[in-house]
């Protein structure tokens, strides 16, 4: 992936393929570090998906195929020095508290490390296909008195039912995060 | 600051509107989301069709929807358009330039875009 804010696409499109009705994208950043923490209350992971997910050489006959949206972002972490984790908690087992946090640690001075891109664009994108959905998504990076927060149950509930993926909605979304990046500097 | 005042504001312009929406929808046109669209440039192609459709006053007669079905990664980013009574048209390779042709001649006009469907790429 060229951005960051692709694989944070990607990721977040397997929570809400797992049926969650809350998603969180957090992104913390210093000079040195960056973290992206994708939290859900979908129906979480089984042990042998987790195990399978996260170890490439697990993969048995029977399993299905494999697919490369977590591979590919652990890869972008570990080839900056980082890395991913992930817990889970499957609906069998967790009928209450269900769901996945996907962890990736990043360091930002490395050769390889890829950058963050346009974060903006994933969230109007997730937003657009999944209108039902409540996203709530935080970046911040202190030195630099960035605090961005965007939670769509307040915009929902502003809206009372007019439908979160209609373009005037979209581009208030839009604009409203380009405004708070804005006030970082 | 689009504020959250804003968007009331914003929601009460809309709320007249949103009744002559209904019924909408003749066409539907798909962009393929999974991995490998995503990594092929589907977001930005995703966004062209929103706002191209806007643009083009065509958001009675269009949705523009996202599926994560996996589709052939070296035809990413792959764009279906389904129209009633008429078969499936499948554009690969898309890129936002091509959205706003495809958009215009096709969706506009009823004009398939042959040079950019899965058709004449193989
Ligand atoms: N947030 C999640 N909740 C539940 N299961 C997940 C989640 N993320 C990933 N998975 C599981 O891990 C598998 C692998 O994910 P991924 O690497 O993105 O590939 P793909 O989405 O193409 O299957 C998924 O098919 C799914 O079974
Ligand atoms: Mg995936």
């Amino acid at each position: 992936m060229k951005e960051l804010s692709l694989n944070i696409l990607d990721i977040t499109e397997n929570s809400v393929k797992a049926k969650a009705t809350l998603v969180e994208i957090a992104i913390e950043e210093n000079d040195d570090i960056l973290t992206i923490a994708v939290t859900d209350n979908g129906i979480g992971m089984t042990e042998q998906t987790l195990l399978s997910v996260t170890n490439p050489f697990y993969t048995t006959r029977t399993t299905r195929k494999v697919g490369l949206g977590i591979p590919l972002l652990k890869f972008a972490a570990e080839q900056t020095g980082g890395g991913i984790e992930i817990v889970s908690k499957h609906v069998y087992k967790y009928p209450k508290e269900h769901g996945t946090r996907i962890f990736a640690k990043f360091f930002k001075k490395h050769i390889d490390f890829t950058p963050l891109g346009d974060v903006i664009s994933s969230i109007v994108t997730l937003v657009q296909g999944h209108p039902d959905v409540d996203f709530v998504f935080k970046h911040t990076h202190p030195q630099k008195n960035l605090s961005v927060l965007f939670d769509t149950r307040e915009v929902r509930e502003v809206l009372e039912g007019i439908p979160l993926d209609s373009f005037e909605i979209l581009t208030w979304i839009k604009d409203n995060l380009t405004e708070q990046y804005a006030q970082g500097q | 600051m689009k504020s959250l005042a804003e968007l009331q504001a914003i929601k009460e312009k809309m709320k007249s509107k949103i009744v002559l929406r209904e019924g909408s929808g003749e066409i539907r046109v798909v962009v393929g989301m999974a991995t490998c669209g995503i990594a092929a440039g589907a977001r930005p192609v995703l966004n062209a069709f929103v706002e191209e459709v806007n643009n083009a006053g065509l958001y009675d007669k269009v949705t523009v929807t996202q599926t994560g079905c996996v589709g052939l990664c070296q035809l990413e980013p792959i764009v279906e358009v389904y129209e009633a009574g008429k078969e499936k048209v499948t554009y690969v390779k898309m890129t936002s330039d091509k959205v706003k042709e495809v958009v215009e001649k096709h969706l506009k006009n009823g004009n398939i875009v042959t040079e950019y469907t899965v058709a004449s790429v193989n």
